[in-house]
């Protein structure tokens, strides 16, 4: 709400003179400012101006930008820093970060979720502090800084290990979660004895999808837990709404109907390589041979985790609804309008036959890939036949409540 | 403020969700699903009707009635009263019998079951023997006859259920008797029917599949008489002076057989095939009643000639000259006749006939045997029901209109009085005037009083005189010819053949203010009505509205669009149409909303919306939502093969999980698709059960029918700036867009003269692309916008226009409050993320506190895919509670829901019935009734008076007393009470003893 204020500065904005609206955020300051869109050199050069601009000469720091997905993404050579110039659009945004021990993992919305102070589960680094500090050496170990996360195993050190908790990033891509559940009988131990109850199972990977691509769902696994909420009880079809729902952040509990590539909880060796020895046979065998030492978590693990107390961190923000503003713009083309009542942003627009100069805004709090894009053939679409403002008009962005700002 | 809540205020919040919410199912409106059993009590005057389905009705005065289910899930095929009891007995498909009463609880009565019984014969016997197909309740209420396939009679007493071993009539103890000369002695078959002796209780007439029937004396344990016929016996008759019998039989023929005293020999006065010559159908059953001092009537179903009419489903009446043979709707179910004075035994005054689909009652005493309209039970499904609509508190002055429309069309019915008159409403007068439309596949709106206890029709409207319809709208083309033979009259409304389906009724919109209507259909027609009190001939003006707005590469593949008249026509007084809109693409309308102050009405189908102002008589606003990759939608009407398959799996899914089901249900509205599923479904169930699959991916802007527009809303809100409100449009889709548009509307001095326009103002694409369901703007206060024009008729408060308001946006996976003008994301509550149910239907309620009149507060009322009802707090979007209310494989049943502005609800639990259910402690309209216990039975004259006083001396005590022998209770209370009123009935009970010298049954019994 302390940008309230930039609200003002809503103005279009022109790139025909080929600069780059730059601007950059180190800890609590902004700067803004502007760079020519081929008239600049290399990576080092581009350092060296933020440290100047910023008055951090001397400090090592890590240069992210936010791409049009609304990702974080590097800038560490040239390649990547002309990647990000050439997709400005029209500022680009840049987040100065001092060089720690402390990896980044560059993911889908990574940007709202570090603002809101919530890591990965286990690369938190007030939750797991012990771990980064034996990290903290010259070696960087963790996820490749080019590449973006699309699938996790998370929770391993509070999950039975004959579980597996899978976390799949839904990118604004094209490529599909490809993976079918089907209705199914699964075993349970409980105190009284085995038990027969039905289950939820996955039934089909699709080829190229990303449930196949990331290796760690498989057919006939059971799925027991959706985003955190146990499925006993649900119906096929409950199952399938709360996936779908949930498409964009799916976490999903499997007990793997291939139990030999668990992964086990550190300490806990002995275990592993028993059920490893034994669980081959499908997730009825495997759940037998699975007798963990106390029976009494054994019968409601997932529940009695402690991982759903922090049900904030699969609570992911999906607030990516994509606003858009017709200010006064495109009068309806059968039925003229007059703009007299219009957004006083533009009340001094001409009135008529002046599509072009009209800006449209788009508040984008979270953009996917596909929002821009089809807000675009959206905005085409609302401008009838006068296409050619589009793109000189489209891109102002909109700083709102829940609007990525920077 | 709310987040930070101490804990003491969370259980005060508690206390004051069981002041505001409580779920109770009320009340069953329409006519039974499948109706299998009629029976009746003229001394209690109450009608049951068991179902197919196990369940059993009790219908009295209007307002009087009581449901009741069997545990077990088998159809009811016989019901009977006890006779001068509150008892009543069901005779169920798996052989069961069932023993009920109506028992006074806290000045209400409620029906129970008391008892149960299952007739066991001896060990080693061929069920056959014990397989019960007639029931005779014995006037002396302590006996039930039990007649079964094997030929035996079986004696039971009730209460209780004790098997009479040694009253038994066993088939040798029959057959051993019946003269040589009885060709099919050797084969008896069945007891068929039975009868007892009206004047003489001890002799009961076995009647025999074979044709035999033989009097039988209990208290002798003999055979009287035997009557020798030979036709296959379908029904028998004891005339009331017991002098004959009357038997009808399969070949249609009956037979009238004279019973003289001192003869042994029957004789056979006259066998009669009414409809003879050629071969005719059974004869089903036959009542004759006397008149005083004129000829008998003579009552009889079927019996039609086999080849031309065998198809009719018919009951004929003989009165002296007079015979009509009214031609029903639908199968005859059973039919009784209603008789008047003081202990029904007079002249005939009401036949009551019920069929497969509706009740009928003929008035019997008015020349030319009129129809008389029914208070309860009308077939709401006479053309199936496509949608439905519900209006609160209908102002006095529409009412009264609305009523008077309805009464034109109302002049053939009959001026009587609703014959069935048993037990008392004790319900309070509703509170308000409420109106249920209901939209049928044949083009009609049927405006319902759903203000009480009974839904009652109040006014027919029918689109179908504003289109150039295929068939004949004459009606008239049933009237018979004069001297057709036999002289059909047909009754009854149940229609559902409709002739175009293009007609059918999809979205209604009643403003109760200004009396506007608009209905929309199937075929992409919005129509526009206003109510005229006076019939008026006009032409109605036609404008079409192209959705598509010049989108290239369509071709729609469904229905044309209809065409409307170009003639003036000429409309009945009730509510007349002037303006039809049609959509181009003409397919059909989803979603509908009108907004009276402002004179627009907006509409939507799969293609897109549109605004049309009906004062200037132009369209403000056309957009198109068709995603153009959309083939599904751009082809036609959800394809016949899609719905096919959809509908296929549904049922699928339902066989697997009917076991536990009590009811069946039936989606598909035509035939046709009815067929095709059975087949599929016969087809499917022989292949192997193969695993149902579901796909797992995310929504995406490619899906079909993202276009689909699933809710259209008027609001005078702020969408340009936080300063200035101004009218707006909403328009929500499947694919979870929502859009927003400001109108410019012109001051009331230009309003008909000025231009209105429409600007696109926002725009939201909910990320998780659910369809919007529904859109509620918030005032500053939280408080829903009120109604147009409902502020300009002082009705409610006018909404705060200084706050900040909000609009709520229900998608079928979450609810989501933006802020206006700014739209940014404020709250939000996830659904289907949570629990896997998804929003069907969603309603904005106000709910009273039980415990203080002037607490009170908004709900958002929705249901769910999984059958649940939920109340959200408005506008903190807080659950507040959730009820179990529908099943979940009741797909149509959930798709009919309808919410109230009072928190209430209905839907549809079969074709024809809707289930009407409450949400609020203070809103609830459900039958309180009494039914008191009959006096025992008075058979002469001369102690009728003193009985009469003695009763109602009795009346008033039986409130609160469990019901019992009514007798016993009239001694009793005497005892206790007055010696005078003791020997009153002492006397009229040894009247009665001396009126039936032989009755000595329960000696017997005992």
């Amino acid at each position: 709400m302390s940008r309230q204020s930039q609200q003002q500065h809503r103005t279009p904005i022109r790139h025909i003179d080929n600069t780059v609206e730059v601007k950059s955020k180190f800890e609590a300051e902004y700067r803004r400012f502007g760079l020519k869109r081929n008239g600049f050199g290399g990576f080092q050069e581009f350092y060296h101006l933020l440290q100047n601009i910023h008055h951090i000469h001397g400090v090592e720091v890590l240069l992210e930008y936010a791409d049009i997905h609304g990702d974080l993404l590097p800038i560490n050579n040239d390649e990547n820093f002309h990647k990000a110039v050439s997709s400005a659009n029209p500022v680009l945004r840049i987040i100065i970060t001092k060089k720690e021990g402390d990896s980044v993992v560059y993911t889908t919305n990574s940007l709202q979720r570090r603002r809101k102070g919530l890591g990965l589960t286990g690369l938190r680094p007030a939750g797991s502090g012990s771990i980064h500090s034996k990290n903290k050496s010259g070696l960087m170990i963790g996820p490749p800084q080019d590449f973006r996360q699309i699938s996790s195993i998370i929770d391993v050190d509070i999950l039975p290990e004959s579980y597996r908790r899978v976390r799949l990033h839904k990118y604004g891509s094209k490529k599909p979660l490809g993976f079918y559940i089907r209705d199914g009988v699964s075993v349970r131990v409980t105190p009284q004895g085995v038990e027969k109850v039905p289950g939820v199972f996955i039934s089909r990977l699709v080829r190229g999808g990303l449930a196949e691509s990331t290796g760690l769902l498989a057919v006939n696994d059971e799925i027991l837990e959706v985003n955190g909420i146990d499925l006993t009880g649900k119906s096929l079809d409950q199952v399938t709404d709360m996936m779908v729902a949930n498409s964009h952040n799916l976490i999903v509990t499997v007990k793997p109907a291939n139990q030999r590539n668990n992964v086990a909880p550190r300490g806990s060796k002995n275990s592993m390589g028993h059920s490893g020895s034994v669980g081959s046979g499908g997730s009825i065998g495997s759940a037998l041979s699975h007798d963990s030492p106390s029976p009494a978590s054994q019968s409601n693990p997932i529940t009695a985790s402690s991982s759903i107390a922090e049900g904030d961190s699969y609570e992911e923000d999906d607030d990516g609804d994509v606003i858009l503003e017709n200010d006064c713009l495109s009068p309806n083309k059968y039925y003229p309008v007059t703009n007299s009542n219009s957004s006083t942003l533009n009340r001094d627009s001409p009135h008529k036959g002046q599509h072009s100069a009209i800006p449209q805004s788009v508040s984008m709090p979270n953009s996917l890939g596909t929002s821009l894009s089809h807000s675009s053939t959206m905005m085409s679409h609302h401008n009838g036949g006068s296409t050619h403002s589009v793109s000189s008009s489209q891109e102002s962005m909109k700083e709102d409540g829940n609007v990525i700002t920077l | 403020m709310k987040r930070f809540r101490r804990h003491g205020t969370e259980s005060q919040r508690d206390r004051l969700k069981q002041e505001l919410f409580q779920f109770t199912k009320t009340v069953e409106h329409g006519f039974p699903h499948q109706p299998s059993a009629l029976g009746y009590s003229s001394s209690l005057q109450l009608m049951a009707i068991g179902t197919r389905s196990g369940a059993i009705k009790l219908y009295g005065a209007p307002g009087v009635e009581f449901m009741g289910l069997h545990d077990e899930n088998a159809a009811v095929t016989q019901v009977f009263f006890m006779p001068h009891q509150v008892e009543l007995v069901t005779l169920l498909d798996d052989n069961s019998l069932h023993m009920w009463t109506l028992r006074s609880h806290k000045g209400l009565s409620e029906l129970l079951e008391i008892g149960r019984f299952l007739l066991t014969g001896p060990p080693g016997a061929p069920p056959s023997v014990t397989r019960v197909t007639s029931v005779l309740t014995h006037s002396s209420g302590e006996l039930l006859l039990l007649g079964t396939e094997g030929g035996h009679v079986f004696i039971v007493e009730v209460p209780g259920f004790r098997e009479l071993e040694e009253m038994n009539i066993s088939l040798d103890q029959i057959t051993s008797c019946v003269p040589d000369d009885y060709v099919g002695r050797r084969n008896l078959e069945h007891v068929e029917a039975l009868q007892e002796n009206p004047i003489n209780s001890n002799q009961v007439a076995i009647g025999y599949g074979r044709g035999l029937m033989v009097i039988w004396d209990l208290n002798h344990r003999c055979a009287i008489r035997h009557i020798p016929a030979t036709q296959q016996l379908e029904s028998m008759w004891w005339t009331e002076n017991g002098s004959c019998i009357l038997s009808s039989h399969s070949d249609g023929s009956y037979c009238c057989w004279t019973l003289r005293t001192g003869d042994k020999k029957e004789e056979e006065e006259k066998s009669n095939i009414p409809y003879g010559h050629f071969p005719c159908k059974a004869i089903n059953k036959i009542v004759q009643l006397p008149t005083a001092g004129g000829p008998p009537f003579l009552l009889f179903s079927g019996g039609m000639p086999r080849a031309s009419y065998g198809d009719r489903h018919c009951i004929t009446v003989i009165y002296s000259k007079t015979q009509v043979a009214f031609d029903f709707t639908s199968r005859i179910i059973d039919f009784f006749v209603i008789r008047d004075g003081p202990h029904h035994t007079g002249e005939p005054s009401a036949l009551v006939v019920l069929v497969e689909e509706e009740l009928v009652v003929i008035d019997l005493q008015t020349e030319g045997w009129p129809v008389i309209q029914t208070p309860y039970l009308v077939p709401l499904h006479s053309s199936a029901i496509t949608c439905s609509y519900h209006v609160s508190a209908i102002p006095l002055k529409l009412w009264e209109r609305i009523i008077a429309a309805g009464v034109v069309q109302n002049t053939q019915y009959s001026k009587k009085l609703w014959p069935i008159t048993g037990g008392q409403n004790l319900a309070p007068d509703p509170p308000q005037r409420d109106l249920l439309l209901t939209g049928h596949e044949d083009g009609t709106v049927r405006f319902w009083d759903a203000s009480g206890v009974c839904l009652y029709p109040l006014y027919k409207l029918s689109t179908a005189a504003v289109f150039n319809a295929d068939a004949d709208l004459n009606d008239n083309m049933s009237q018979s010819a004069e001297g057709e033979w036999p002289p059909f009259r047909k009754v009854g409304c149940f229609d559902p053949y409709s002739d175009d389906p293009r007609l059918g009724i999809q979205k209604i919109h009643l403003c109760k203010y200004s009396g506007y209507l608009t209905v929309a259909g199937t075929a992409g027609q919005i129509l526009m009505l206003e109510l005229n009190d006076e019939a008026a001939e006009q032409t109605v003006e036609a404008k079409v509205v192209d959705l598509l707005q010049g989108q290239e590469g369509f071709r729609w593949k469904g229905h044309t669009q209809l065409d409307v008249r170009e003639e003036p026509v000429l409309f009945p007084p009730g509510f007349q149409p002037f303006t039809v809109v049609q959509c181009q693409p003409p397919a059909v309308v989803t979603a509908l909303n009108l907004h009276s102050e402002w004179k627009l009405v907006a509409f939507g189908t799969s293609h897109g919306f549109g605004v049309y102002d009906y004062l200037q008589k132009n369209t403000v606003l056309v957009k198109c939502t068709l995603n153009p990759s959309d083939q599904l939608a751009m082809e036609g009407p959800l394809s016949r093969v899609k719905s096919i398959k959809k509908s296929l799996r549904q049922s699928f899914r339902r066989i697997r999980r009917s076991r536990v089901s009590l009811r069946k249900h039936h989606i598909s509205n035509t035939n046709k698709i009815q067929e095709a599923n059975a087949r599929l479904e016969a087809e499917l169930a022989e292949m192997e059960l193969a695993p149902v699959q579901r796909k797992i991916e995310a929504r995406s802007s490619d899906d079909s029918f993202t276009g689909l527009v699933r809710i259209l809303c008027f609001a005078d809100t702020f969408l340009s700036d936080s300063s200035h409100n101004t009218p707006s449009l909403w328009a929500g889709t499947n694919g979870g867009t929502v859009f927003a548009y400001i109108l410019y509307i012109p001051p009331v001095e230009h309003r008909a003269d000025e231009a209105l326009t429409a600007q696109p103002a926002k725009e939201i694409q909910l990320m998780h692309r659910a369809p919007v369901v529904g859109i509620v703007v918030l005032d500053g206060h939280g408080a829903p916008l009120p109604e147009p024009l409902e502020t300009a008729h002082d009705l409610a408060r006018s909404p705060d226009l200084l706050g900040s308001h909000h609009v709520l946006v229900i998608s079928e996976e979450q609810f989501k409050v933006f802020t206006l003008p700014k739209l940014s994301s404020k709250m939000k509550l996830k659904l289907t993320a949570v629990d896997g149910s998804r929003v069907r239907r969603v309603g904005v309620a106000w709910f009273g506190s039980s415990r203080t009149e002037d607490y009170g507060e908004s709900g958002l009322v929705f249901l769910t895919n999984q059958g649940d009802v939920h109340v959200l707090s408005l506008p903190h979007i807080k659950m507040q509670i959730r009820y179990p209310c529908i099943r979940r494989e009741d797909v149509s049943g959930i798709a009919s829901c309808v919410f109230t502005k009072q928190g209430q609800g209905f839907y549809l639990m079969s074709p024809s019935e809707f289930e009407r259910f409450s949400l609020s402690t203070r809103y609830l309209v459900e039958p309180r009734c009494l039914v008191e216990a009959p006096l025992p039975p008075v058979f002469s004259n001369q102690h009728q008076p003193k009985l009469e006083g003695a009763s109602s001396a009795l009346r008033c005590t039986q409130d609160t007393e469990d019901p019992e022998s009514a007798a016993r209770r009239v001694m009793e209370h005497a005892l206790l009470n007055d010696e005078k009123v003791l020997q009153e009935i002492q006397k009229s009970l040894e009247g009665d003893q001396t009126a039936f010298p032989e009755n000595n049954v329960k000696s017997a019994v005992a």
